[in-house]
This record gives C-alpha cells, sequence and structure tokens, in this order.
C-alpha cells in the first residue's frame, strides 16, 4: 500500500485536488456531502498512517479509542457532579500518552516510543480543550461522531493549525450559501498557491540550498563566526516559511471543505515587540497556551489570593506556559532553553512597557523608534530560533540536532 | 450597570480612555491584555455577579467597552 505524508509533494496534491472535487461541486451547489467527507477523510488518514507506517495508525486508532472514551467518561460525570480532582484527574489521563511520547526517546537514547504517531501533540491540545471547556459547562453535549469529525479532520491532522471544537462544529453544520463558499474557494486556492510558493520555493531555498552550506561553514569554522550569524537567520527564514506554507495548505484545503480553520502566522516578522510576536507567529497554539493555560493560571492564582503583586502573577503565568512550551517541544536543553529565553523576553518587554506608559511623554515615538523595534525583535526572535535550532548542540557539544 | 463596566475598565486600564471612546479596541491598542482579562472576569464576578469562565471568553466578542456592557446586560 502506498503511503505518502501530507503535503509534501506533488502527487499528494493531485490526489487531494481530484478528491476535494465532488465536494466542491456539491457545495456550489448548496449540499455537504458529509458522508463523501468522511470517506475522503478515512481514505487520507490510510494515505498517512498505512502502509509502511501500519504501526502509527495502530497507534492511532488506540489513542483515539482511548481519548474519546475519556472524554465521553468525564461528561457523563460532569452531568452529576464537578470535583475538582476528577478534572484534574481527566487532563492528567488525557496528556499522559503525549508525555509518554516526549519523555521515551530522552531515557532510550533517541528511539521513539511505539505508541506515538505524527500529530499525537496537536490531538491531545484538542482533547484538553474539550476536557477543559466540559468542565466549564460550556459543551454541553457529548457528540462522539462530531468528536471524531473535529479530532480527525484530516487538513490538520500532522501539524494543526489547532482549531477550537465549538467553533468547528458551527462550521461543520452550517449549511452553505453560494456566495460566501465562492468567496471560501477563492481565498482557499490562494491560499494553497501561496502555500506552494512558501514551501516549496522559499523553504526548499533556505532549508535545501543555504542551509547545508551556511551550516558546514559554521561547522568548520567552530565557534561563534558571523557563519553563525548566517546560519541563524537562514534557519529562521526556513522555519517560517515551511511552517507558515504547510499552514497556508492546511487552511486552504480546510476552507474548500467548509472549515474555517483559523490561521497560524500574520506577517510575524513585523512585530513590535515579543508580546506582539505571540500574537503572529504559530497563534494557534499561542493562543491556546494563553487561553488553556495562562489565564486559567493567571484566574487560579487571582481567585485564592495566593500571590498579591500583579507583575509578580503575570511573571509566574509566563514561566510556567514558557517552560511548559519548551518541554512540549522535546526533552532536550536547546527546547527549555527556548522557552526560558521566551519567558525572560516577555517579562522584559512587559517592564518595558509599563515603563513606557509611565514616561509617556518623556519617550519619542516615531518611524525610526518604530523600525527599530521591529529590527530589535526580529534579531530577539531569530537568536531564539538557532537556540531552538539544537544547532549550538552540533556546534559546541559535538551532539546531533 | 454601564457605568459601572466603565469605572472597571478605568481601574484596570489605567486611563480614562475608554470612557471617552466605547468602541476603543481594547487589546489592539494595548489597554487590556490577558492579565487585564482575567481581572476583569474577576471584578465582573465580585461587583456584578455574572459569572463568564475563561472558555467562555472570546477575545473578538470582548474586545470594546460597548461590547462588553451588551455582554454584561445581556447576561444579567
Amino acid at each position: 500500500m502506498p503511503n505518502m505524508q501530507p503535503y509534501q509533494n506533488p502527487t499528494y496534491f493531485l490526489i487531494l485536488g481530484v478528491a476535494l472535487l465532488p465536494i466542491m461541486i456539491g457545495m456550489l451547489f448548496g449540499k455537504k456531502l458529509h458522508w463523501y467527507q468522511t470517506l475522503i477523510s478515512f481514505a487520507f488518514l490510510l494515505l498517512t498512517f498505512g502502509g509502511p507506517k501500519w504501526e502509527q495508525g495502530i497507534a492511532l486508532i488506540c489513542y483515539i479509542v482511548f481519548e474519546v472514551c475519556l472524554i465521553g467518561i468525564y461528561h457523563a460525570y460532569r452531568q452529576k457532579k464537578n470535583a475538582t480532582w476528577i478534572f484534574y484527574l481527566a487532563v492528567i489521563l488525557a496528556i499522559i500518552p503525549l508525555v509518554i511520547v516526549k519523555i521515551t526517546p530522552a531515557l532510550e537514547h533517541g528511539r521513539a516510543s511505539f505508541i506515538g504517531f505524527l500529530g499525537i501533540s496537536y490531538l491531545t491540545f484538542k482533547v484538553v480543550q474539550i476536557i477543559m471547556e466540559i468542565r466549564d459547562g460550556i459543551i454541553k453535549e457529548f457528540k462522539p461522531w462530531l468528536v471524531l469529525q473535529f479530532l480527525l479532520f484530516f487538513p490538520t491532522i500532522s501539524s494543526g493549525p489547532i482549531d477550537r471544537y465549538r467553533r468547528f462544529v458551527k462550521d461543520y453544520n452550517k449549511s452553505v450559501v453560494r456566495e460566501k463558499y465562492l468567496e471560501l474557494l477563492d481565498k482557499g486556492v490562494w491560499y494553497i498557491f501561496l502555500g506552494f510558493l512558501y514551501k516549496f520555493i522559499l523553504a526548499y531555498y533556505f532549508g535545501s540550498r543555504l542551509e547545508p552550506v551556511v551550516s558546514r561553514l559554521a561547522v568548520s569554522h567552530g565557534g561563534i563566526s558571523w557563519w553563525l550569524v548566517a546560519y541563524m537567520y537562514v534557519y529562521s527564514m526556513d522555519l517560517f516559511f515551511d511552517f507558515a506554507g504547510y499552514s497556508l495548505f492546511a487552511v486552504g484545503v480546510s476552507y474548500i471543505m467548509g472549515i474555517e480553520t483559523p490561521m497560524n502566522f500574520n506577517r510575524p516578522f513585523k512585530a513590535h515587540n515579543i508580546k506582539d510576536f505571540w500574537n503572529r507567529w504559530h497563534m494557534t497554539l499561542s493562543f491556546w497556551f494563553r487561553d488553556y493555560i495562562y489565564m486559567r493560571l493567571v484566574f487560579f492564582i487571582m481567585k485564592n489570593k495566593l500571590i498579591k503583586s500583579r507583575i509578580t502573577i503575570a511573571n509566574v503565568g509566563y514561566f510556567t506556559l514558557f517552560l511548559i512550551m519548551g518541554f512540549w517541544h522535546g526533552l532536550t536543553w536547546y527546547y527549555i532553553v527556548y522557552g526560558l529565553f521566551h519567558a525572560c523576553a516577555i517579562i522584559l518587554c512587559d517592564a518595558w512597557l509599563r515603563f513606557k506608559k509611565k514616561h509617556q511623554a518623556h519617550i519619542p515615538s516615531n518611524k525610526f523608534t518604530e523600525a527599530l523595534a521591529i529590527f530589535v525583535t526580529f534579531n530577539t526572535v531569530c537568536f531564539s530560533f538557532l537556540i531552538f535550532s539544537g544547532f549550538l548542540n552540533v556546534l559546541f557539544f559535538h551532539g546531533t540536532n | 450597570m454601564k457605568d459601572q463596566v466603565i469605572e472597571i475598565l478605568e481601574n484596570l486600564t489605567g486611563s480614562d480612555e475608554v470612557g471617552k471612546d466605547l468602541d476603543v479596541n481594547l487589546f489592539e491598542s494595548g489597554l487590556l491584555d490577558s492579565m487585564g482579562t482575567v481581572q476583569l472576569l474577576l471584578e465582573l464576578q465580585s461587583q456584578c455577579g455574572i459569572d463568564v469562565p475563561v472558555s467562555e471568553f472570546e477575545r473578538s466578542e470582548w474586545d470594546t467597552p460597548n461590547k462588553i456592557i451588551a455582554k454584561v446586560e445581556n447576561m444579567q
């Protein structure tokens, strides 16, 4: 059986285009072919998780059965009672498979866990979100079929963007209006073509052409060199265009299927400060962390009056958020340092914003200061990506990245 | 109720801009952030007696004083 990873090559897009055709025609005639959508979702999941990757396919099935049962049981419980410890237990159970998958390589010399599969992180984000909203009483009904559709929505399964359950269900059940769909189709196709430019031209150029050259030169020069600086920029560009390109494909295909999956990037390198950057970079992830970790933690601390100072609460929140994000990327020193670096950067940024507010009258604000802010932010971000890349591990500790 | 919400917002943002322009975008203008949002939810809970869980808070539905006032009036 053939195996294809999502959005990797022209053949995938060709098959995708043909498979989406009936959906498009149906939509233009005001019909949503849900059964057909399910059918091709299944086919594409089989294409990604079947054949030589069948072990991942089995892992995916087991994971889904486990999580959907967990959601169902917690929902049934929540209808009658609402103990806090049961809620924590449900969240812990939901993330245990992901934790195992993340810890295994660190313990077993890089060997991947057999319960892992492509996209497990993103599915876990979706599951935790559902459990938290059931706890809040916002998700009132448990509909296994819709939960499955949401979790296994194939355009976004491997790497997001991370949609929200209630938003997804609204789109899924919405009846089609031709004018509105034409607009979506228009945008969807445009995003896919922009994605081609990003992923297959720009990311290819930076990642497959420039990166090997600058990394070789940086290694042969050793230590801190201008080649290392060059590597930092090249890697940052590759990271952005590769991931933004991928996200554009996922959003574009979702649009064609009538689902308005949220955007992941909004010109991140135009950010004026680190806070602004996180509102523009991998947005569905940073908003997930904001809404389900940071705000909940801050709410908990304030409500129980655990810490008095507003500034300390915010900083505790930032450290928690970015440490978890670091660990989520993987158990290596550079991912964790990357998280800590961003926590420090955002705390500094907050302090600066407070200072600026106080001394507004004396701090100039013009085109030049704006350009300077963008320049400083861009370089701070690129430096954080250099940490993230693991290249320093290769350079200074002769590790592998 | 309207005045009460405006007062809460003025205290939170430390600026009287909110009272002057009821359609100012609180997040884009930097007047409110996640931290301020949580404080807002807690104030609404203690002063107006309305309970908004964090996950109910969809930024685009709460981003101006007018929208917040409408939400609060709706929930009472």
